[in-house]
């Protein structure tokens, strides 16, 4: 298989030269201008006036309650898509004379885009759109893709391509679901999770690093094998004495002190289980250690130029084996989520394609962390959204709606969200 | 562009052309990741057989540790261990007989017919698993990895089962009509990933996975509207596929094997002659072997991938109307079921090429037909079969493993890859 970086020196080639005039890339203005009339002439100019939507803020949990809020739907989405035009000519003028502009206004418009459908899908119903719940559940939708991409990012970073992260996510979820019901202590399950994911990632390293295997199949074909076995296991072992092997407790909802208290924030932030947390932790100090430490560096070395690295005496292979390894135990972490995290069974192919997501949203995140993390916000907001919306009443099939996020990588790795550029050496094998 | 000739036409020249033909130039070594693909369809059907042995043993065991019997004998392994190997011989071998005789010939069958039934399964089954196979083998050869069979098949169905249900001919337009727009509808689908990896370089494994998700919501939406739907049904079903769009069957009504098993054999001597003996085909050999070598040859190598995707997801489109037109002449949403999935390991155990995907297609088949017979006959769950398809390709990938368990000597440097490549030079 071909990485298309190389494959395609004529196109590289421009940037490489670095002329004081390239030419200037139309897309992302063009891309904000067509979303902004779109959602001006959808959700403002073309429904009917004088209906309202409302949004509830407050849940019932808070100490500082909130009245729901209640707007005129044509007139708000009207507003809102007028804004996100206003962003899109700010985005045209600096794109003209060539200045860059920051993550703040993709992040702005997409709010105001998100919220002009969400009045206009929520006009003139009776059920207001719990605002709140809608985030707490995002987050909680996004905890598997953010451990996921995190997992995919960490082993690319040093140029192993994690395909597997789905079988190591399924295989997080089983361990913990066993582990948790027999010890019958969801902290137990927290901990065998990982340990699942890495004998996947041993796995991994075993065929891709020793028996240089192409690294892609390698991922594909252990998804199979740990579906496979996992499968097996749940319509024998698991099926047979359920109660004992497969009815794992749910990990509690710890509340912070006061910090829970803070409207819309606190609930989203910090009501959430331990799991929510140990992500934060891990999502700051792989952005801290990947980019500010030593450790970091090696890493990315390996994954860019693999020949330098060993030439100043890194180990390529070591360095590349730990840090699959390490990768794939936070993507069982992750898997956690399924199970203990949920408070459920597990169930056969309970992932349901949740790895191809986290990879997904780790090349949205430009094999960044906090990137990753946005990008798989961005997904779980919109899984979520479905099913809020689906209590609502959509005017959208569901199926639609689903798509989307497929949809948005589609794009954005084609490149229209801008340049996505993978780790050089990834997926080629170091033989010295 | 003139194509010199290749010595050996079924084996992609080595890495020496590009190097050898392109000498005032910069020479860039090929992608290693085409050399290990290469490495890995290279190697000898020793390892293959091997391979299959070895994971039915793993399986076995497998098999085995879940079986309630070997798990009582375990209890007391250490005063009577005879016990728990013979109640892991019992397990296992009335397993795998059962799997061999869902699969090949029932010889508890008290009729010749009901004998031969399991076999005719296996040939249906695997006509959706060669089709999408013979597809991804191309994409291999050619250095891309697609893994979007599943939404290509699903793509095709969807169009075979459009022009099933709307349009009302004669069975000799009908039937043909419907393939063509299984052919079209798959090949549409792969060629997004080929014009996108083309145009703008976006990761064909990205957008396949991607395009399978999309293909996956896509029809499950569709099956909710006129489109597709049976009208006046509430469930996601869609109309029964009239007769006159039906592939017809092969043995007789009492065998559900149609013609869509020609149509495999057909595609298969196709992509044999399209791979081995044609302009085309060479061209995206070449471009599987290095895109280097062959854009200095004057090759477009991203109208290669286009076409490339073109072709295979052509194929897979025509592994879903084998589905809808002659399997289950019904179109759910669960069309696909995981046949874009396997027919990944069935392209790689075949090594890409059509007679080996046929074979591995069969054989993929028959795992599957057999492990429905063996799940009701025994209890073991057929999700065992997807361990075995599992080990089998990863043993495959990986023959220093194999040789390492079965203490094989590593092969030696072959004398015929030195002349090779002089005759590479010669003829460059």
């Amino acid at each position: 298989m071909s990485a298309p970086t190389t494959d395609r020196p004529a196109a590289t080639a421009p940037d490489e030269a670095a002329k004081p005039l390239a030419p200037i890339s139309w897309k992302a203005p063009t891309g904000y201008g067509v979303f902004s009339v779109l959602s001006l002439v959808l959700f403002g100019l073309l429904p009917d006036s004088g209906r309202e939507s409302t949004f509830t803020i407050s849940t019932s949990k808070d100490f500082f309650q909130i009245d729901p809020i209640t707007v005129p739907s044509k007139s708000t989405a009207i507003l809102l898509s007028l804004i996100a035009l206003g962003l899109a000519v700010f985005s045209y003028v600096e794109t003209k004379n060539r200045r860059k502009v920051g993550v703040w206004l993709p992040a702005i418009f997409g709010v105001c885009v998100v919220m002009a459908f969400l009045v206009w899908a929520d006009a003139g119903k009776d059920s207001p759109i719990p605002l709140t719940g809608l985030l707490q559940g995002s987050l909680f939708l996004a905890i598997p893709l953010v451990f996921g991409a995190l997992s995919g990012l960490l082993c690319e970073r040093s140029g192993i391509i994690n395909v597997a992260i789905e079988g190591q996510l399924l295989a997080g979820a089983f361990l913990a679901a066993v582990v948790a019901s027999i010890t019958s202590s969801a902290y137990a399950g927290l901990i065998a999770a990982p340990i699942a994911g890495a004998l996947v990632g041993a796995l991994l390293v075993l065929f891709s690093i020793k028996y240089v295997v192409n690294q892609i199949i390698v991922g594909v074909v252990l998804n199979v094998l740990v579906i496979g076995v996992t499968s097996y296991l749940f319509s024998t072992v698991l099926k047979n004495d359920a109660a004992r092997y497969n009815s794992p407790p749910k990990l509690p909802t710890i509340d912070i002190p006061v910090l829970s208290q803070i409207p819309v924030i606190g609930p989203v932030l910090f009501r959430q289980t331990v799991l929510v947390y140990v992500m934060y932790v891990v999502v700051a100090l792989l952005q801290i250690f990947i980019f500010r430490s030593r450790w970091g560096l090696r890493l990315r070395a390996v994954g860019e130029h693999p020949k330098a690295a060993d030439t100043v005496g890194i180990k390529v292979n070591r360095t590349r084996m730990r840090s699959t390894i390490l990768g794939s135990a936070v993507a069982g972490l992750g898997g956690a989520f399924f199970t203990v995290a949920a408070g459920l069974a597990f169930g056969k192919e309970m992932t349901g394609g949740k790895g191809f997501i986290a990879l997904a949203a780790m090349i949205l995140g430009r094999w960044n962390p906090v990137g990753a993390l946005a990008a798989a916000l961005l997904f779980g907001f919109s899984d979520n959204l479905q099913v809020v919306l689906g209590i609502v009443g959509t005017p959208i099939p569901s199926q639609i709606m689903l798509m989307t996020p497929y949809v948005v990588t589609i794009f954005a790795v084609a490149g229209l969200v801008g340049r996505v550029r993978p780790p050089a050496s990834e997926g080629i094998p170091y033989v010295k | 562009m003139s194509t010199p000739p290749l010595p050996d036409p079924e084996v992609p020249p080595p890495a020496a052309t590009g190097t050898a033909a392109v000498t005032t130039t910069d020479e860039k070594p090929p992608p290693q990741g085409n050399t290990v693909m290469r490495e890995i369809l290279s190697s000898g059907w020793l390892v293959t057989v091997l391979a299959v042995v070895l994971a039915l043993v793993l399986s076995g065991v497998l098999i085995a540790a879940a079986d309630d019997d070997v798990q009582a004998a375990l209890k007391y392994f250490f005063s009577q261990p005879m016990d728990t190997f013979a109640a892991a011989w019992s397990a296992v071998s009335s397993a795998y007989v059962a799997l061999f005789q869902g699969a090949v010939f029932d010889t508890n069958a008290e009729t010749f017919t009901a004998a031969i039934k399991p076999l005719t399964e296996t040939m249906t089954v695997s006509i959706p698993l060669i089709l999408a196979g013979l597809g991804l083998g191309i994409g291999f050869r050619a250095g891309l990895f697609n893994i979007g069979a599943q939404g290509q098949i699903i793509l095709g169905a969807i169009f075979a089962g459009w022009v099933a249900f709307h349009l009302d001919l004669p069975a000799y337009l009908h039937l043909p009509l419907a393939m063509l727009a299984a052919i079209v509808g798959g090949g549409l689908w792969a060629g997004i990933a080929g014009f996108l990896k083309a145009r703008t370089g976006a990761h064909e494994v990205i957008v396949t996975i991607m395009l399978n998700s999309i293909a996956v919501y896509l029809i499950a939406y569709l099956l909710t509207t006129p489109v597709l739907q049976n009208p006046g049904s509430t469930n996601p079903i869609s109309p029964a596929v009239p007769k006159s769009a039906q592939y017809p069957l092969l043995l007789g009504d009492s065998f559900r094997l149609h013609a869509g098993f020609i149509v495999a054999i057909v595609a298969a001597i196709f992509v044999w002659w399209l791979m081995g003996r044609s302009t085309i085909g060479f061209k995206f050999r070449a471009v599987g072997a290095n895109p280097h070598a062959a854009r200095t040859a004057g090759i477009s190598v991203n109208a290669s991938y286009v076409w490339v995707m073109l072709v295979a997801g052509a194929l897979a489109g025509l592994a879903g109307s084998a589905q809808v037109l002659g399997t289950d002449k019904v179109l759910t949403a669960d069309v696909a079921a995981s046949f874009g999935f396997d027919a990944i390991t069935v392209a790689l155990l075949g090594r890409s090429k059509p007679l080996g995907t046929f074979f591995a297609g069969l054989l993929f088949g028959a795992l599957r037909a057999g492990g429905f017979a063996m799940q009701a006959r025994t209890g073991t769950p057929i999700d065992v079969v997807l361990v075995m398809q599992s080990l089998v390709v990863l043993f495959i990938a990986a023959p220093p493993l194999v040789r390492a368990v079965f203490r094989l000597p590593a092969p030696g440097p072959r004398k015929a890859r030195a002349a090779r490549s002089t005759t590479k030079e010669v003829a460059a």
